[in-house]
């Protein structure tokens, strides 16, 4: 089927190359007739004001291809939400976001990826200023064995961010704080970051992330090992980091993605089926696809 | 007909009960409609019968072993002249060893008449013993063969009785190991014990000189000798210690090139090579220690002003050091690759390069491992004989000058234990208290290695 909306910039060759892929057979799998309804993208993948583009984005594992050309924007101060089923290349296309990918030796990235005017994947492009702009947040919290003050300094000591030892205080206290964990853990500023709850140590892994300052967080999955209680407070600190920060959110909770995202991106088998408002997404989806997996028909 | 030749067939038919064991299954399965009917499959009936024929021959057998020789040796001395019956105990088992060996070669020149007689006696005696093995053997066999082959029905629970038979033989095998190490723990406490009533323990302990010869000097019999230990314990921690300054850095980075930046090619190769390592024979890093490192230490002392003795410290220390890599190197590329990715990923993440990322989260969360493989390789070198008798030397020197030669704990056991010895002596019975002392060091290090390593893995579980 072919999709029918939104007149989109610079998309004659998104076109061609989605219907060209479109044809193309794909893996035997049970959604393996759903696979020929994807189309190209509908709604809006596209920001007016972008902190970070992605155009004809596709993902190799091996040969394996896992992203199928990928266009999307993540506007300033935006909060888009990644859904669809288990394995359909969310974390993956994350990944790429801030180059994570380039740990895994078989994995191979194609297409442009811009970060504002900085371009990704440029082979001069040196990853560790890339990654202290684009922070990320993994789905199991894994802090350092150091303690909780360590694992919040490590980043602004790794990039010599202060001078002096108080301005270093400082951050820590700021990260903790914007994190909602400084109550908790003020007193205890050198015990082990490992010997926190599970929630906590989410929420120590986000402190330390936005310790750097990175203009875009990433985070996969992030509260999937929490109770409803840490998984409502990093919610909430969600809201509260988009003020500052641009932010890409994988879950799979759809009520997760409804409360946090502005905008809500769904993918399926490696493709990018719909971008919309997360309201329009959740009320009233344009293509088929999402409507069956957010009214549960499949994922 | 010997031991060996019954033991041969016993194992075949006990082999063969297998076979019977299993084909009454299948018979009694015909007889309630098939093998599903079975209790267990019929393999299991096989090793049920093998292992209820089996083990009691078998424990027959062994006892038998244990205790023929023995009440043939005491008939046959019964039966001796008086005249041999008043020898010295030594004298005699020498006699003894003479007629055992009329009767398996033939007589000699040398032998007594009244020895060729003895010596027909032990064969007839010998001879009697097999038979009756063998015809005990024969008889038990039958006799289980048949009870157990009349009483096995289709609900049989052969399944869990081999479970539980098999759990016996790990028990078994398991105590053997045990009870040995036991039995040397006691057998060298023993002695250490006897060793201490001769020379004050302060003085093995505390003591600066180390001269066990003077001590079998025929005027001075009774531990006029110097049992001061303390230069065999300083040279073997001189040299343990030049053994892990090599290894540890090495090692430690060998292991870290392989695990984080080797390319799998690369790992997969240089690997097993790196292991090689391990299994060349120490005798072999010993002459190369002695013929090759050696003279060249000497040899650039020698051109730079220093005077190097042609044993040194130095020389064992490095080989042993070379020794040693693998092990630190694969113990610590082990614990490296346990260290969890994501703990990987969260440093790059945050923008760590690869070099900050080990030094500053994988070494740390692997640390408590990599020291694990460190103390347990220095228990391999404090253990190690072979270099250091070859390349540093026999003098109990008290030093710390890496350049001179040392002795070390181990080497002073061969030394002591070689040659003529009367067992009785201070000197010879050092060994032993040599040997517990080591034995305590190596097993305290080997504890608190295991300790490390156990705290390291709760760490990750
Ligand atoms: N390291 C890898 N090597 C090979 N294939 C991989 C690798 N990681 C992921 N894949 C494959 O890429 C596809 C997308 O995986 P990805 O992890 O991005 O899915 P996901 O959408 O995040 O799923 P989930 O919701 O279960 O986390 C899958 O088919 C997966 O098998
Ligand atoms: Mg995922």
């Amino acid at each position: 089927m072919q999709a029918v909306n939104t007149p989109i910039q610079k998309n004659e060759k998104l076109n061609a190359n989605t219907n060209g892929t479109d044809q193309k057979k794909t893996s035997t799998d049970e959604m393996n007739n759903s696979a020929a309804k994807v189309g190209k993208t509908v709604g809006k993948p596209f920001a007016t004001n972008p902190k970070m583009t992605m155009r004809n984005v596709d993902v190799f594992y091996g040969d394996k291809q896992a992203i199928h050309d990928v266009s999307l924007d993540i506007g300033k101060n935006e909060v888009v939400a990644m859904i669809g089923p288990s394995g359909c290349g969310k974390s993956t296309f994350l990944r790429c976001l801030n180059r994570m990918n380039d740990t895994i030796e078989i994995c191979q990235v194609k297409g442009e990826i811009k970060l504002e005017e900085m371009d990704v994947y440029h082979p001069k492009q040196d990853v560790v200023p890339l990654r202290a702009r684009v922070g990320i947040v993994f789905q199991k919290p894994n802090p350092f064995p150091k303690s909780i003050y360590d694992n919040v300094a490590y980043g602004p000591r790794i990039h010599g961010l202060v001078e002096r030892k108080t301005d270093l205080d400082e951050i820590v206290e700021k990260s903790l704080r914007r994190a909602s964990l400084w109550e908790e853990v003020k007193d205890r500023l050198h015990a082990p970051g490992t010997g926190l709850s599970g929630g906590q140590q989410q929420r120590l892994c986000i402190a330390r992330t936005i310790a750097v300052s990175p203009e875009v967080i990433l985070m996969d999955e992030p509260c999937s090992a929490l109770d409803p209680i840490a998984t409502a407070k990093i919610e909430e600190l969600i809201t509260e980091l988009s003020e500052k920060f641009t932010i890409a959110i994988v879950t799979h909770s759809m009520q997760q993605a409804a409360r946090v995202s502005h905008r809500t991106a769904y993918f399926h088998m490696g493709k990018l089926v719909e971008v919309n408002d997360t309201k329009r997404v959740f009320t009233n989806p344009e293509h088929e696809l999402t409507e069956a997996y957010i009214t549960g028909r499949f994922g | 007909m010997d031991f060996s030749q019954i033991f041969m067939v016993m194992a075949a038919t006990i082999a063969m009960t297998f076979f019977l064991g299993r084909f009454r299954a299948l018979k009694l399965g015909q007889t309630v409609g098939g093998r599903k009917s079975l209790n267990s499959l019929p393999t299991y009936y096989g090793s049920l019968m093998a292992m209820w024929c089996g083990i009691p021959c078998l424990i027959l057998f062994a006892l038998w072993m244990m205790f023929d020789d023995v009440i043939i040796s005491q008939a046959i001395m019964q039966e001796l002249p008086q005249a041999v019956l008043e020898l010295p105990a030594s004298e005699r088992g020498l006699i003894f060893n003479m007629v055992s060996n009329i009767a398996e070669n033939g007589a000699t020149a040398g032998s007594e008449p009244y020895m060729i007689s003895a010596a027909d006696r032990l064969q007839s005696l010998r001879e009697t013993s097999q038979l009756t093995l063998i015809a005990c053997l024969a008889s038990m066999f039958l006799l289980i063969l048949a009870t157990v082959w009349a009483r096995m029905s289709a609900q049989t629970r052969a399944r869990t009785h081999v479970e539980g038979g098999f759990k016996w033989v790990l028990l078994i095998c398991a105590s053997i190991a045990i009870f040995t190490t036991a039995g040397i723990v006691f057998s060298v406490l023993f002695e250490s014990i006897r060793f201490f009533q001769s020379v004050p323990i302060t003085e093995f302990l505390f003591g600066l000189e180390w001269s066990p010869q003077m001590a079998i000097r025929s005027d001075q019999v009774g531990g006029s000798g110097a049992f001061g230990a303390v230069p065999l314990f300083a040279g073997t921690l001189l040299i343990s210690l030049i053994a892990m300054v090599i290894a540890v850095p090495a090692g430690l980075m060998a292991a870290i090139y392989l695990s984080e930046y080797a390319r799998p090619a690369v790992r997969s190769t240089v690997k097993p090579l790196l292991e090689v390592l391990a299994g060349i024979p120490t005798v072999v890093y010993g002459f190369f220690a002695a013929l090759t490192v050696a003279p060249f230490i000497r040899d650039t002392g020698g051109l730079i002003g220093l005077s190097v003795s042609s044993e040194s410290a130095l020389a064992a220390g490095l080989v042993m050091g070379i020794m040693i890599i693998p092990f630190v190197s694969s113990l610590s590329d082990d614990v490296i690759n346990a260290v969890p990715q994501s703990l990987r990923d969260g440093a790059y993440g945050l923008g760590a390069t690869r070099s900050e990322t080990i030094k500053q989260v994988v070494i740390p969360a692997a640390l408590p491992g990599i020291v694990g493989g460190i103390l347990l390789a220095v228990s391999r070198a404090i253990g190690e004989t072979m270099i250091v008798v070859m390349a540093a030397g026999l003098a109990a020197n008290l030093t710390a000058n890496p350049l001179e030669s040392v002795t070390t704990v181990t080497v002073q056991i061969v030394t002591l234990l070689v040659g003529d010895q009367e067992f009785n002596s201070p000197k010879t019975l050092s060994a032993f208290a040599l040997g517990l002392m080591l034995f305590t060091i190596t097993l305290v290090l080997n504890y608190i290695a295991l300790l490390v390593v156990k705290k390291y893995r709760e760490q990750y579980e």
